[in-house]
């Protein structure tokens, strides 16, 4: 069974801070890492390894080529192999031009299961899983928030929505979208580093091994354009209630619920 | 020349300082005011596969060179200077010399255990009476009709007691031979007679379990000998050689760790309307911790380098030793002292520092050790 990873290499917004007077992100020297949501979807695939050792994994990205040292380092967390699309012509990609690359080097690498991060922090769409399993016409479960098992050609997974489970079964193949909640991923390790060092494990492809026109791909082929980023102004406005106990603790469940803050 | 790291150790030391900061440092002032051993550190640096990072891939290592371990070491200690002697301890003072003297046998059975971290290993030469003068060593080691041997005797202050799984034990096969009497043996901890005394109550380190080791007619298979009987004394005298590569590490450690408290620190807090960053004193003292700690990473690191590639290393590890417990004293003390009363306090990690900091002037060969070692080989 071969398991594909799709990951994507992102600024660390937790050292991300805004300039005060443009009010723009401030990237410069914010350290790169592995989409967190996405380093839960390689946990999960690494657990099914770690059970059934013939499973093959393979990480792949789209990004610049030094998104290869995020490939490497899931490598060295214990994944087989690694597939990097880079290529000037899938440069500024939106999530439609983005799957449409992934959907082909999935095809042309083949898969039983595609596993991808919900979201990633930097963008937040959430869209690029959804899309690439729509290209490959495979079903897919997104928020996945535990895989229960893998049998006679079927995956069964928990979907974690805001209110209630669900336990959902799929015929493989198929595209998972998976939570960061979902498991705490593990350390690199001394010996797959090692082993790293001795061979490349990552395989470049360019869009002409995608065969894709590249009008479809990259900027041209992004209809999404972004008309302003900002930062969105902090209101000091302030709600003041006089209440009982038991009323405040009612409108402050209330209150958490309304903002997502918790969930149940 | 070459002063950069390779490829391999730099994505090392990424891994060692996530693990460092992603599990171990968030345990390291419960461990050191409980006084606990960390054991979750313990589970990380397993599945991390750092317990046997210098050691052949056949043996269950990694197959890395000596000077990632040192890495790894220098990482764990900024946080956590417990879990650094762990390591340490482990690594070159119980593994190390069962991969350098054992027999294939010995290896197959010991080894692989201990470099995948199934099991933990010391090291057991100290006495109550006989610690730098550690060849008048007490315990006795007498064979019987059947060749094994019957170990009676006590050791004293030794790290991972309790913990480990595996021990190599000095002991006198033959009194009449002095150094040349002295054997080395694997003991294993569930082996009948063998106990442990109770935790020594420390100033640093706390959470490293420190214990007495007492054998009571213990008997040791002939097969558990390491090495020749009678080179026990040489067997222990370069174990430690490589030891004390560990503990300036350690000590390089500690005090990078603390320099680390401190920027923030002296960018935060203000006297007078200004941190305290800005005043010139601030500035000076920060310049020469750093250029004391970056001489002693060179150190240190000259003389993992000179293990890794078979060169004499005694005198190298000696000095890097020497200096880098010597600066970590200095630089835990200044360190204290930029963060005045609250540097004093234990709500910040500056104190246990400066604890922790002076067990590496004293365990495996203490300053004066060193430079006997150091003066000898200049004057020889």
């Amino acid at each position: 069974m071969k398991i594909v990873v799709l990951e994507k290499q992102v600024p660390d917004s937790t050292e991300i801070s805004v300039d005060k007077n443009t009010g723009a992100l401030i990237r410069d020297g914010v350290p790169a890492i592995t989409n967190p949501d996405d380093l839960a979807g390689l946990e999960a695939a690494l657990q099914l390894k770690d059970a059934d050792p013939s499973i093959e994994i393979t990480v792949m990205t789209m990004g610049l080529p030094k998104a290869k040292e995020m490939l490497d380092e899931s490598i060295a967390r214990g994944a087989d192999n690694g597939v990097l699309l880079t290529d000037r012509v899938l440069g500024g990609s939106d999530t439609c031009a983005t799957s449409r690359a992934l959907a082909a080097a999935l095809e042309k690498v083949g898969f039983d299961l595609v596993i991808a991060g919900r979201q990633a922090i930097d963008g937040d769409t959430a869209q690029v899983g959804p899309q690439t399993a729509e290209r490959l016409g495979v079903p897919q479960i997104t928020y996945v928030d535990e895989i229960i098992k893998i049998e006679d050609g079927k995956i069964t997974v928990k979907k974690a929505l805001d209110d209630v489970d669900q336990i959902i079964t799929c015929k493989l193949p198929c595209v998972l979208t998976t939570l960061s909640g979902m498991n705490t991923p593990r350390f690199m390790n001394c010996n797959d580093i090692v082993d790293l060092m001795k061979e490349d494990k990552v395989k470049v492809m360019t869009n002409a091994d995608l065969g894709l026109d590249p009008s479809l791909v990259g900027f041209a082929g992004s209809p999404t354009s972004v008309k302003r980023t900002f930062t969105k102004d902090v209101s000091a406005e302030t709600n003041t209630y006089n209440l009982s106990e038991q009323e405040t603790a009612t409108m402050i469940a209330k209150t958490l619920k309304e903002k997502q803050i918790i969930t149940k | 020349m070459d002063f950069n790291l390779t490829e391999q150790q730099k994505m090392m030391q990424k891994l060692f300082r996530e693990v460092a900061n992603g599990v171990v440092k968030e345990n390291a002032a419960d461990v050191d005011e409980q006084e606990r051993f960390a054991t979750e550190s313990v589970e990380a640096m397993r599945q991390a596969k750092m317990l046997g990072i210098p050691y052949p891939r056949e043996y269950g290592g990694a197959g890395a060179d000596y000077l990632s371990y040192i890495l790894a070491v220098e990482e764990l200690s900024k946080t956590c200077a417990t879990t650094g002697v762990i390591l340490s301890a482990h690594t070159s003072l119980g593994t190390w010399p069962i991969a350098q003297f054992g027999t294939p046998e010995q290896k197959e059975k010991y080894l692989t255990d201990l470099c995948t971290g199934k099991k933990l290993a010391a090291f057991g030469l100290t006495e109550p009476n006989a610690g730098t003068d550690a060849a008048s060593q007490q315990t006795t080691a007498v064979k019987d009709e059947n060749g094994d041997y019957i170990l009676n005797g006590t050791k004293i202050f030794i790290t991972n007691a309790g913990e480990a799984d595996v021990y190599i034990i000095f002991a006198m096969t033959d009194k009449s031979q002095g150094t040349r009497g002295i054997s080395a043996f694997i003991v294993e901890k569930d082996w009948e007679g063998f106990t442990f005394g109770l935790h020594e109550k420390k100033l640093g380190i706390r959470g490293s379990a420190t214990r007495e080791l007492i054998f009571n007619n213990v008997r040791i298979p002939k097969e558990n000998l390491l090495g020749k009987e009678g080179k026990g004394f040489r067997i222990a005298m370069q174990t430690l050689d490589g030891g004390r590569i560990g503990i300036a590490a350690q000590a390089l450690g500690i005090a990078q760790g603390a320099i680390d408290e401190v920027i923030p620190y002296v960018k935060a807090r203000k006297q007078f309307k200004r941190p305290i960053a800005a005043f010139q004193n601030t500035q000076f003292q920060l310049a020469n911790m750093q250029t004391q700690v970056d001489a002693a990473r060179l150190m240190v690191y000259k003389a993992a380098m000179a293990k890794e590639n078979g060169e004499p290393y005694t005198v190298l590890a000696a000095e890097a030793k020497l200096f880098a417990a010597e600066v970590a004293m200095d630089v835990t003390t200044k360190a204290i002292q930029l963060m005045g009363g609250y540097g004093y306090t234990r709500d910040l990690p500056v104190e246990r520092m400066f604890r922790d900091a002076k067990i590496t002037e004293i365990y495996e060969g203490t300053s004066e050790v060193q430079r006997m070692v150091i003066s000898g080989a200049m004057l020889r």
